[in-house]
């Protein structure tokens, strides 16, 4: 059902200066515009880079000097903003958090990178998937601060340790790079998913809040933590290093405990 | 075409644009336009602080941080803005605590504080610690828990829709805002907003250099569209570079890391800063450290294989200073140069960072038609706007609390202005403009590539416009931009389709930085003096007598060639009178 194109090395007049110590590599692209295709495909490109470039910048010289039809999100190119979580060789990665450096070929092999969309939600264009699923997730598990009473005239008082107690998840940039890495949300869309349990988590730990029950009946359901079947692979997918598994399995024990 | 009818329409959703959507979201029917889903904007890139005047762990007053902010800007800023920030801090920070941003906490479980560039106590005896943060995450923290307010409140989002345009309407008395036109990136389509007021939080222009903190997204739009509908711009030629970009990268190391005891140093190890500002070395503003730092290299004192760079040295914090006050750096540090902050000093030069000017505006975010009148209808927040409270360099922290000042301040104001106002007619054809512009970019030109055009544009300005100009450096920089200006008019896109058509909306995004880039170079070539982060090497010193006094920019007829007037604006003055500026 795929069509491979043929190596493209550029077609779009003079090429950038080659700079010292580049390599070639390939990069093999699957590519999918709706408007003009009936079925996705495989490019590839032959493209100049350094060890030190990240995947952004590969993905860049595509766009800029050879194919300006590729489409994927970026902003802030340092890991921070969430926009491009992509499947970079088989894993979720962010593209500008993989340098080029740990994924080439040993012993000096040519090195071909393969790059296709997040998995599990609508591509509407090459890299670029329909976000609102995950965001409707996100938003179902209550994602804010509950309080009742009258608030405080200065802050709320929460010890170091209260404090620590949720960090790993406040860390969460909503990249989707865990969701879209987790077999159970590619077979089951409507499971909530790895980064809307660990935005619950990140308020259901907060000893300021007080919405915790609501929140863990709304995980309770069929469709919430207990469709995790702890494979770990949101844990390995994170940019941002949090403990996803984990955070899912101490949301779990606040359910079976009733305590959090 | 498609058309909306809403009483509020705010454009951006960084830290700005939805701290003024959660005061306007509550009070009346308000849209939220954005370029980027939410949480992608760069407020959430910001690392070390807000700064407000809690006096959580030390003594600490909001009067101390108004005169840090006025000497800080180098006397341009306008002291009842600063005033008004200063005092409202307090209030902003709580504010965000009670929204639910984690704060680090002292051992009582208050907001902890830390110290930052130019915050002292007592007029500058000594750095205070008047920074509230979350790790060196802060803005992170904010930009999460802004949007999880709009979630809650329900906030309406119109995500990945490019504002191209806004309605001006012709009265009696002047032009009135009536509303926004965008192109939305799915489809393609234009759509028409109209509105009783309409909020700029486009944030910052970034991307005219190269080495740069700013994200790809960065482009200038509000401050471009403001402009090409004939409106001013304010002091677009303090620009400032953030001291700490990571060497050749210009990815940010907060200034925290400093805050928290780091040192600079050349290559030979000296602690340099003090020789350049003996009380508070290395916590001076940015403008004193990423000169020195400069200095540094243009003697031979800088460090590595081409002594281009000088080094952040961390080592002496300890690992766990680093993992838990100073993670996310640490781990930039690691990944994009390969170097151990906890075991090596880190190479690091000054990275463009932060617009001092923009869209001249009042305290209430009204946008400014000339220095006495406004536009009814039409306000502006954050980076985008100019109130200006940053004047020639903004301190560290500052940003976060403007955004987050008169975000809510613009807020109220879109909101009350329409809670008491009734639409008024958009003009006629309120979409041609936009599906002209659409229609000629993905027109055929000729052979010239945006890529190409960009690279130059951000290869000159980080030769002739960034840390130390001259008059020979600037006009090379204004004959290089013009000439790419001409040259714009004769690109051609690939893509050709209407579906997430990114490859059209990064042309126009250039031709917004083409237009930014000329209106800063010809500031900085006017201002005959060095003030802040604008320094003339052939002009050192500062001049109160000829330049104590605002930029204001006004484009003169209409397309890309267009000449630029130049006008001024007084300062506004209180208790602060300019004095040579030490520290």
């Amino acid at each position: 059902m795929t069509a491979t194109a043929e190596v493209s090395t550029g077609s779009r007049g003079n090429q950038p200066p080659v700079p010292d110590g580049a390599i070639t590599v390939t990069l093999k692209v699957r590519r999918f515009n709706p408007e003009f295709d009936d079925e996705p495909r495989w490019d590839s490109f032959e493209i100049p880079a350094l060890p030190s470039d990240r995947v952004l910048n590969l993905l860049h010289y595509v766009k800029w000097y050879i194919d300006g039809t590729l489409t994927f999100r970026r902003s802030c190119a340092h890991g921070i903003c969430g926009s491009d979580a992509m499947r970079i060789n088989g894993v979720n990665r962010l593209a500008c958090k993989v340098l080029l450096k740990d994924l080439l070929a040993s012993g000096g092999k040519p090195t071909t990178i393969t790059i296709e969309p997040i998995k599990g939600l609508p591509v509407h264009k090459d890299l670029l998937v329909d976000m609102e699923p995950f965001f409707e997730a996100f938003k179902a598990v209550k994602p804010y601060l509950i309080t009742y009473g009258n608030e405080p005239t200065r802050e709320r008082i929460q010890s170091i340790a209260d404090r620590e107690r949720f960090d790993d998840t406040t860390k969460c940039i909503l990249c989707a790079a865990c969701t879209t890495s987790c077999p159970v949300y590619w077979t089951e869309g409507s499971y909530f998913g790895p980064a809307a349990i660990v935005n619950a988590h990140r308020f259901i730990f907060d000893s300021r809040d007080e919405g915790a029950e609501e929140r863990l009946d709304i995980l309770n359901d069929v469709d919430g933590v207990w469709r995790c079947r702890t494979t770990f692979n949101c844990t390995d997918a994170c940019p941002r290093g949090i403990q996803v598994t984990k955070a899912i399995q101490e949301v779990k024990r606040a359910l079976l405990f009733k305590r959090v | 075409m498609q058309f909306h009818k809403y009483d509020v329409v705010i454009i951006g959703a960084g830290g700005a644009g939805m701290r003024a959507a959660i005061e306007s979201g509550q009070r009346a029917r308000t849209a939220v336009l954005t370029k980027l889903y939410p949480t992608r904007s760069h407020t959430g890139a910001a690392q070390g602080g807000m700064c407000a005047a809690l006096a959580n762990v030390e003594e600490d007053n909001w009067e101390w941080h108004t005169f840090d902010t006025i000497k800080g800007g180098d006397y341009l800023v306008d002291q009842d803005a600063a005033e008004i920030m200063a005092k409202e801090a307090i209030d902003a920070v709580l504010d965000l605590e009670k929204m639910g941003l984690p704060f680090n906490r002292t051992p009582e479980g208050k907001i902890d504080q830390r110290r930052f560039g130019g915050h002292t106590r007592n007029h500058g005896e000594a750095a205070v610690r008047r920074a509230c943060y979350a790790a060196d995450r802060t803005g992170h923290m904010i930009l999460q828990t802004l949007y999880q307010n709009c979630v809650k409140h329900g906030i309406e989002f119109f995500n990945e829709f490019y504002v191209l345009d806004i309605c001006l309407t012709e009265t009696a008395d002047g032009p009135v805002c009536t509303g926004a036109v965008a192109y939305e990136l799915a489809t393609g389509e234009i759509h028409v907003f109209q509105a009783k007021s309409v909020v700029f939080a486009t944030g910052g222009f970034g991307k005219v250099f190269k080495t740069t903190s700013n994200a790809h997204t960065l482009t200038g739009d509000g401050m471009g569209i403001v402009f090409r509908k004939g409106l001013p711009l304010e002091d677009m030629e303090f620009y400032q570079f953030h001291p700490t970009g990571l060497a050749g990268l210009g990815i940010l190391l907060t200034e925290g890391a400093r805050g928290e005891g780091a040192i600079l140093r050349n290559a030979s190890g000296e602690r340099f800063m003090e020789r350049y500002a003996p009380t508070i070395k290395d916590l001076a503003p940015r403008d004193i450290v990423a000169r020195s730092m400069a200095l540094e290299v243009l003697e031979g004192r800088g460090a590595g294989p081409n002594k281009d760079y000088v080094l952040l040295d961390c080592t002496h914090l300890g690992a766990e200073v680093l993992e838990t006050k100073l993670p996310d750096i640490t781990e930039f540090a690691r990944t994009y140069l390969a170097v151990d902050p906890v075991k090596e000093p880190v190479p690091v030069y000054p990275t463009a960072h932060y617009a001092m000017g923009g869209i001249p505006t009042n305290v209430h975010g009204e946008v400014l038609r000339d220095n006495d009148n406004v536009v009814p209808g039409l306000y502006a927040a954050g980076e985008c706007a100019c109130v200006s409270v940053h004047g020639a360099n903004r301190l560290g922290t500052n940003s976060l609390l403007d955004i987050n000042v008169f975000g809510r301040r613009a807020g109220i104001a879109a909101a009350e202005y329409a809670l008491s106002h009734d639409h008024v007619d958009l003009p006629e054809n309120p979409a041609a403009a936009v599906e002209a512009q659409v229609a000629l970019v993905l027109s055929e030109h000729g052979q010239e590539r945006v890529a190409d055009i960009r690279t130059e544009l951000q290869a000159t300005m980080d030769a002739n416009a960034s840390v130390y100009r001259t008059e020979d450096t600037l006009k090379q920089a204004l004959h290089d931009v013009q000439a790419l200006k001409e040259r714009y008019s004769r690109i051609t896109v690939q893509d050709k389709g209407k579906r997430f058509n990114t490859d059209l909306l990064e042309a126009v995004e250039l031709g917004f930085l083409l237009e930014l880039a000329e209106v800063l170079v010809v500031g900085a070539l006017a201002r005959k003096e060095s003030r802040g982060g604008h320094a003339r090497e052939d002009y050192p010193n500062r001049d109160d007598t000829n330049f104590m006094r605002h930029s204001m920019y006004y484009k003169q007829g209409d397309g890309l060639l267009a000449d630029i007037r130049l006008d001024y604006k007084p300062v506004t003055f209180t208790r602060y009178q300019p004095m040579e500026r030490k520290y």
